[in-house]
């Protein structure tokens, strides 16, 4: 691991040194249940040949809220799906994080709550600095928190989170879940629309440490597309703020072969380098079946941080002009027209359908919109509904969807990355 | 009547289909597998009522006793489903008029892959009457078990 050794450093700083040194910052979506385990998975980011950032991603039963379920599972000695950071003492969670979290790696809190105070309170008390989420990212595909309830949540939480500073040498980091949102078939000028209007609530919330997130699709050249139009609205709406941009390694159904598993970690790391972006959260080979263990996520960390891995077909920046700019232009500039607070705005472009995600079943969301996925796998709208798109998108007769057609376009990414022709050699089977 | 023409949409009227609740579990949040399970059962000919995902244990239940479905399907991958699911469905058992309701549960129901023999007999034992791991036939099989329901009076 290159170590950037200062006093204490924000997970903002350490992206921007490794950048500036030329590095890809690399992350797991890494959570256990117990502390002991927890502690030597963040050992293992932590020395794993790789520029990293530790991850603490909480269980599904402290997201909702659901505390004594918690109680129940520790006591039955049952595994949880991620660390339950409100329930474990504070002692305990310090503990392990003592000697780990340093000025050389930076841990971050990833979560998926609507009403996320209480994880605030337990990170923040921990010593905490870096988190995830956003009003509409964590409650639309998360459950059926109503969104007002979010919204407000998620003010309060943001201003008291930004409030940190005055207590801490770093600046607190907040990161947009915005670009993920369902994880698949959703055309990315929404998904960057999102992750822009989440990053700008936070600011206005106080918030100064901002990353921006975009989750990789399926087709290449409309992700590095993707990745610039966000850049390009950040950089046009965020003045006074430290940004930077997080890639996800596809978030929908993963292939089941390791090499395809690999091969679509490998097309994610060449879109956060083709597009300059400074982190990536990575996925393993066990994704499509279970969580991973922790040499599982070594192995993803190592392998998407290897140097060599260079873009295969490089898109230069096509500035404004991009299809997904405009489209995210155009929805980003319609929700913020709906009310001065951008809270409130959130709250009516979701019931008025100017922001409306496919196959979303929160009570919220209005369901009007529907996304294919073109032959090529780029996405693209059959219908953008009520929102404020219609004039930069070709009408298209939707079709009915069937239960085969849609494990079908689920399926896509799986079956492009499994079927994969052997062509070039793996380098990671070389490097290793 | 075959019980494929039965379970064929096309020629029964719709106040004769048999009726279906989906149903994400209290923690999970994931939303394709209920949206497939909507989509398949509705092409076998069900009415279907999908609750979504993060449904509380108490709405699962009144649901079930407003509705009492010819079947209820459950459906969790995040893990929690082994714990979640046998929770509510023995919940559910308490009450006399779901007492029969046919219960199928369905997904990536453990954190460690697939469950334990004595995980799905624990299931089984809260009332399940169906468990369905993730593997390549579970939909196949899925279709045999909704083949071989009860019939309700209507239908
Ligand atoms: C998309 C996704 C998400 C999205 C979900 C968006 C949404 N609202 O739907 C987001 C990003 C929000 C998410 C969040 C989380 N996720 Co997730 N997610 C996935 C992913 C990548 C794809 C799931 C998917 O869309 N499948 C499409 C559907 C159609 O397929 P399916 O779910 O596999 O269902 C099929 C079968 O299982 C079967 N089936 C399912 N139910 C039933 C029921 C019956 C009766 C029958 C017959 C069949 C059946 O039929 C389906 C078709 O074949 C999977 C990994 C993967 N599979 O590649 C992880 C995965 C399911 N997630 C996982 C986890 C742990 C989480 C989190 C807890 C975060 C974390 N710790 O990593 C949170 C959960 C939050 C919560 N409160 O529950 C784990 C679960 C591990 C386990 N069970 O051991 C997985 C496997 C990833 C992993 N390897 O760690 N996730």
């Amino acid at each position: 691991m290159t170590a950037i050794l200062t006093d204490r450093i924000g997970l903002h700083d350490f992206v921007r040194r490794a950048h500036d040194a030329g590095e890809l910052v690399v992350q797991p979506r890494m959570g256990f249940g117990l502390p002991e385990r927890m502690r030597a998975g963040l050992v293992a980011t932590k020395t794993a040949p790789a520029t990293t950032v530790g991850t603490l991603t909480l269980d599904s039963y402290t997201r909702i809220g659901d505390l004594a379920a918690v109680e129940r599972a520790l006591a039955a000695g049952s595994d949880l799906n991620g660390y339950p950071i409100a329930s474990h003492p504070l002692g305990t969670t310090r503990a392990m994080l003592a000697g780990v979290r340093d000025a050389g790696f930076p841990v971050q809190v990833r979560h998926g709550s609507a009403t996320p105070s209480h994880i605030f309170a337990a990170l923040v008390a921990a010593g905490l600095d870096a988190t995830e989420g956003g009003p509409v990212s964590y409650c639309l595909p998360y459950g059926r928190v109503p969104l007002e309830e979010s919204v407000r949540e998620w003010s309060r939480c943001c201003e008291l989170f930004a409030h940190l500073r005055e207590h801490l040498p770093v600046e607190p980091n907040l990161e947009t879940f915005g670009g993920c949102m369902m994880g698949q078939l959703c055309p990315p000028g929404l998904l960057v629309a999102l992750s822009v209007l989440e990053a700008l609530f936070f600011r206005s919330r106080g918030v100064r440490g901002i990353a921006v997130s975009y989750a990789q699709q399926a087709n290449p050249v409309q992700d590095q597309e993707a990745v610039f139009a966000l850049r390009r609205l950040c950089a046009e709406l965020l003045p006074d703020t430290d940004w930077h941009v997080v890639v996800y390694a596809y978030m929908g159904l993963y292939p089941v072969t390791p090499r395809g598993a690999r091969r679509l970690l490998t097309a994610a790391a060449e879109l956060a380098r083709a597009t300059g972006a400074e982190r990536l959260i990575v996925k393993t080979v066990a994704e499509s079946e279970r969580i991973p263990t922790i040499a599982e996520n070594v192995d993803a960390l190592t392998h998407a941080a290897t140097r060599q891995i260079r873009p295969a077909e490089p898109l230069a920046d096509p500035g404004a002009d991009s299809e997904t700019y405009q489209q995210a232009r155009a929805i980003v500039d319609a929700v913020r027209d709906v009310d001065q607070d951008l809270g409130r705005a959130l709250l009516h472009s979701v019931k008025r359908g100017y922001l409306d995600v496919p196959y979303c079943r929160h009570p919220d969301n209005l369901g009007r919109t529907r996304s294919y996925l073109d032959r090529d796998g780029t996405l693209r709208w059959a219908d953008p509904g009520l929102m404020p798109i219609g004039h930069l998108v070709p009408r298209r007769r939707s079709r009915q969807v069937t239960s085969a057609g849609l494990m079908d376009a689920l399926g896509y990414v799986r079956r492009k990355f499994d079927s994969f022709e052997e062509s070039a050699p793996e380098p990671i089977l070389e490097l290793r | 009547m075959s019980e494929l023409a039965r379970l064929n949409p096309a020629p029964v009227p719709s106040s004769r289909r048999p009726t279906a609740i989906v149903s994400g579990l209290s923690s999970d949040a994931h939303t394709w597998n209920l949206v497939f399970l909507e989509l398949l059962l509705d092409e076998l000919g069900f009415l279907v009522t999908n609750l979504g995902p993060c449904v509380p244990d108490d709405l699962l239940v009144a649901e079930c006793l407003d509705h009492v479905p010819d079947v209820l399907v459950l459906s969790s991958v995040n893990g929690h489903g082994y714990a979640d699911g046998a929770r509510v469905v023995r919940r559910l058992r308490e009450h006399t008029p779901l007492a029969a309701l046919p219960v199928a549960i369905g997904g990536k129901l453990g954190v460690a892959g697939g469950l334990t023999a004595g995980q799905r007999d624990e299931l089984v034992a809260a009332g399940c009457d169906a468990v369905f791991e993730e593997h390549a036939d579970a939909v196949a099989s899925f279709r045999g078990f909704l083949r071989a329901l009860p019939v309700r009076a209507a239908r």
